[in-house]
């Protein structure tokens, strides 16, 4: 079947089996940043985002994205890179086979919610498993992150 | 030139970072050709059975099937899939396909095809008739049962480990010092107790994969994500019956692997496809394919007899592990060494000791390396033995181990006679109980809500590579404008060795990071290391960097002195540049490298191997505070403090991540991971759904501090870290539950309902 969609900002016309999954899909278009973890929706590794909001790919059909928008890590480069500076400034990425999934749902976070706590964070990405670094690191670079932006809009706004 | 640690010991950025956090394509399935062939495994759906008849014509017939391989189209010359220096330890008990199926998952038939579709119906369509046979289900029951595992004759054991496969022993042994039974007898108190850990899966993120192709010369070229690019090379060859020389293994970045690929799990079945058709193969285990056939740490069943005086001095250790190795042996024979080696030595006064040890082969998954190897679950036997007995004396535990723990210059007879010379045990103690205000929380506190809070303690050690067998090798190459290339043969898994050894090679050379570029691992170009495991990198491999420096820098004050008309002796090298001692001349280190591609016969090039006669331990204390609801026996982990002498710790970030990663493995091993199975041997845990690892709602807050000893033969004082981080929360955990609410949980995990069942007599 034909789909039409907007991967990370470009209108493509493609053709997909019915049952291909919005993971393998986004692959096949060289999107290599998303990966598989699990195929049981777990692990959190396959997030991407659908029409600006976080989905797991693994358990999205191809098919549903006809007509929207979707954005990996790869359309997000710039913001990913800033993001992903924090957590490397930890040693938080480790293997970083986790780190898109994960960069993909911190920056939707941001988006979502205003200065969040702790309690907040951990609860927005407890879908996003990391075996390598026990979180810690990670909750470091996400605080450090989160308070430089806040820095600045405070700025912005006096 | 003196050496002295100036970017060792800074928290620099791993050299790959900013590529791993913008979704580079660098891992082996972003890299695998696309006309790689697909390839999967039929796995038999019993534990123990003969493959009597396989029809693979209709398989064969599915449009886009290339080739369907049986037992029938295999070498027969048995291997083993264990990560290891040859000869192995692991007994020779494998085929890539065998008649004899020996769990539920084990490999059947190969199937490669041009679409994942194509292969996944093609493997519907084998039609296989099984001889069902009666499995060993029980590891308790396996020794001289007999039902056999290994009947076959072929079966071949290396080393002298005392295996038998006519008694279902992968291994067996018993170590000793001193007469363990009459220093027992004269004993005021004797604690005997068993525990019992599972099967953990090491669940890294990226599950095990490969891709092989041919290259111009007919070599096999195997780009996998494996901790051992040089074993592969050998068990491939071993595998597939051909000469070593046609192999050759490249590693890209690795997606974890905490010793689950320290066994060589997936690569044959591409290799043999690629080597049978001569067209690119490609290997891709499904998350369910890793929980059910992979290499899961050994299940062990550990029973402790601690004999101490009133005074709560430990007189001895008398330790007897059962180990499941599963389906097949690997690494069998050596995982159950650490359950004894490192665990003993932590008391430091024993009189006598006695280890003694059986591995056997059951119908269950085969079991493999994971962090801690062994020392995991004989740490959590002999440290929940030791709070136990602490209890049992109404002794505070930390005052119990600060009477009997072992320290700087002790002998440690139940680890091969060595000598702690950098040991921090007893400092890591005072400040863990410091940060975590022991004295203010032991042992309990009611809530009065219905809850208990509880504190528990443990201690762990490890080891820095093998003593005496394990090999580090690391070359130098200096190029044009003066820059060095570090060619290694460790394998940096997540772990950041590129980024640490290549800190090591910096501050002996002088010079900054920037003008180190790593190169790992590709077995046509890399210097020969055993791999990355049992945690030699940072101080075996690190030693050979240093090694390696030190004759470079030799070589540039040759060279540099041959340009300044001088000998050696009269120049030295201050890491820009080579200048007369005198003062009278001088030429620059990118001037030297510059010139040497000219009119040269004197490469500026060093390789150097780095072997140990001995493995110094790193020690660590963790001390666990959890909150149990003694309605419901639920048990809430409120904090984890710890405190790790790894010597000098080469990049704290980097330790640090280690250590609370570690930790967290080791709180989802005590409080979630379990490992179940159905009576036919079917594994229930076979997804993430059912496998639970901690996700960052479950850990709690991990904090970690360092007190560092010195190791003389390590880089900058260097030991190990990767592994002694995970040992201590299924002890201080069990410990800290136990003063909660008076239940001693011996199997691990440590779930409500155990607890629920213990407070209420049922247990």
């Amino acid at each position: 079947m034909e789909i039409n969609l907007t991967l990370n900002g470009k209108k493509i016309k493609a053709q997909i089996r019915p049952d291909e999954l919005l993971l393998d899909f986004v692959r096949s278009q060289g999107c290599r940043s998303v990966k598989r973890g699990c195929e049981t929706a777990n692990c959190g590794l396959c997030t991407v985002w659908l029409d600006e909001k976080p989905v797991l790919s693994c358990s999205t059909l191809a098919a549903r994205a006809d007509g929207r928008t979707v954005t990996t890590l790869e359309g997000v480069a710039a913001e990913a890179e800033a993001f992903g500076a924090y957590l490397a400034e930890e040693g938080a990425e480790q293997c970083g086979f986790c780190s898109p999934g994960l960069i993909m749902n911190v920056l939707a976070m941001e988006r979502e919610l205003s200065d969040p706590s702790e309690e907040e964070i951990k609860e927005y990405l407890a879908g996003n498993l990391c075996r390598c670094t026990g979180y810690m690191g990670q909750l470091r670079a996400i605080r450090n992150y989160l308070n430089r932006k806040g820095g600045e809009t405070d700025g912005e706004n006096r | 030139m003196e050496r002295t640690a100036k970017i060792v010991g800074s928290p620099v950025m791993k050299k790959d970072a900013m590529a791993l956090v913008t979704g580079k394509p660098v891992y082996t399935d972003d890299i695998a050709p696309g006309d790689c062939l697909v390839v999967k495994v039929l796995r038999s759906p019993h534990a123990h059975a003969l493959v009597e008849e396989i029809r693979t014509e209709g398989a064969k017939k599915v449009p886009g099937i290339v080739t369907v391989l049986t037992w029938k189209d295999v070498p027969g010359k048995r291997f083993t899939m264990a990560g290891q220096s040859y000869p192995e330890p692991s007994p020779y008990d494998r085929l890539i396909l065998d008649r004899r199926v020996r769990f539920v998952g084990d490999a059947v038939a190969i199937v490669a095809g041009e679409t994942e579709a194509a292969v996944d119906r093609a493997l519907r369509l084998i039609k296989v008739s099984y001889q069902v046979l009666e499995p060993v289900l029980d590891f308790r029951t396996a020794k001289d049962n007999p039902i056999l595992v290994h009947p076959e004759e072929d079966w071949k054991s290396l080393c002298p480990v005392g295996a038998d496969n006519k008694r279902n022993l992968c291994a067996s042994g018993c170590e000793k010092d001193g007469d363990v039974e009459a220093v027992l007898k004269t004993c005021d108190y004797v604690v005997e107790r068993t525990y019992h850990t599972k099967a953990n899966q090491q669940a890294m993120m990226e599950t095990f994969r490969a891709f092989t192709t041919l290259d111009p010369y007919g070599r096999l070229v195997v780009t996998a994500s494996t901790q051992v690019p040089f074993h592969v090379r050998r068990i491939i060859a071993h595998a597939l019956d051909i000469p070593k020389a046609k192999v050759r293994v490249i590693k890209p970045r690795i997606g974890g692997g905490f010793g689950a690929k320290q066994t060589v799990v997936a690569e044959v079945y591409p290799a043999i496809v690629t080597w049978l058709t001569g067209r690119p193969a490609k290997i891709v285990y499904s998350r369910y394919e890793s929980q059910i056939a992979s290499s899961p740490r050994h299940e062990m069943e550990v029973k402790v007899r601690l004999g101490a005086d009133k005074d709560g001095m430990i007189r001895a250790i008398d330790l007897y592990t059962l180990s499941n190795t599963g389906a097949y042996g690997e690494h069998g024979p050596t995982t159950v060494g650490l359950s004894g080696h490192k665990s003993i030595p932590l008391y430091g006064n024993a009189e006598a000791f006695r280890f003694t040890y059986d591995v056997v082969y059951t119908n269950r998954m085969s079991a493999g390396a994971y962090r801690g190897y062994g020392a995991t679950q004989g740490l959590f036997a002999v440290e929940s033995a030791v709070n136990e007995l602490a209890d049992m004396l109404h002794m505070d535990p930390v005052k119990l181990r600060e009477k009997n723990m072992v320290r700087e210059g002790n002998v440690m007879p139940a680890y091969y006679g060595e000598v702690a010379n950098s040991c921090a045990l007893d400092r890591c103690m005072a400040k863990a109980k410091e940060m975590f205000g022991w004295d203010e929380k032991f042992p309990a506190k009611d809530m009065g809500n219905g809850k208990v809070r509880g504190v528990g303690v443990a201690m762990s050690m490890q080891g820095s590579a093998i003593a005496g067998l394990d090999v580090g090798s690391a070359t130098l190459k200096l190029n044009d404008d003066g820059f060095y290339s570090l060619l290694i043969g460790a394998a940096d898994m997540g772990t950041g060795c590129d980024t640490t050894l290549a800190q090591v090679a910096a501050d002996c050379l002088c010079c900054d990071l920037d003008n180190i570029v790593v190169h790992g691992v590709d077995t046509d170009v890399s210097p020969y290391d055993s791999g990355s495991y049992a945690s030699s990198t940072a101080y075996l491999t690190g030693g050979a960097v240093v090694k390696t420096c030190d004759s470079m820098i030799a070589k540039i004050m040759e060279k540099g002195a041959e340009y300044l008309n001088s000998s050696a002796d009269e120049v030295e090298f201050d890491g820009k540049r080579v200048y007369r001692l005198d003062g009278s001349g001088e030429i620059s280190l990118r001037d030297i490298g510059n010139r040497a591609m000219c009119s040269n016969g004197y490469a500026l090039e060093v390789t150097e191997s780095n072997t140990s006669p001995s493995s110094p331990p790193p020690f660590m204390v963790g001390m666990a505070e959890v909150e149990v609801d003694m309605e419901t026996g639920a048990v809430e982990l409120l904090d984890y403090a710890a405190v790790v002498d790894c010597g000098t710790p080469l990049n704290p970030n980097l330790t640090r991540i280690q250590t609370e990663g570690g930790l967290a493995q080791g709180i989802g091993m005590a409080l979630y991971e379990d490992i179940t199975y159905s009576p036919k041997g079917q594994l229930y845990e076979n997804s993430l759904m059912q496998y639970k690892i901690p996700s960052r709602q479950d850990v709690c807050p991990i904090r970690v501090e360092f007190e560092s000893s010195y190791e003389k033969t390590g880089p900058f004082g260097a030991k190990s870290i990767g592994e002694v981080v995970i040992n201590t929360p299924s002890p201080a955990i069990a410990s800290a539950v136990a003063h909660a609410a008076g239940v001693y949980i011996r199997e691990l995990p440590i779930t409500a309902e155990k607890v629920y069942r213990g407070m209420n007599g049922k247990g």
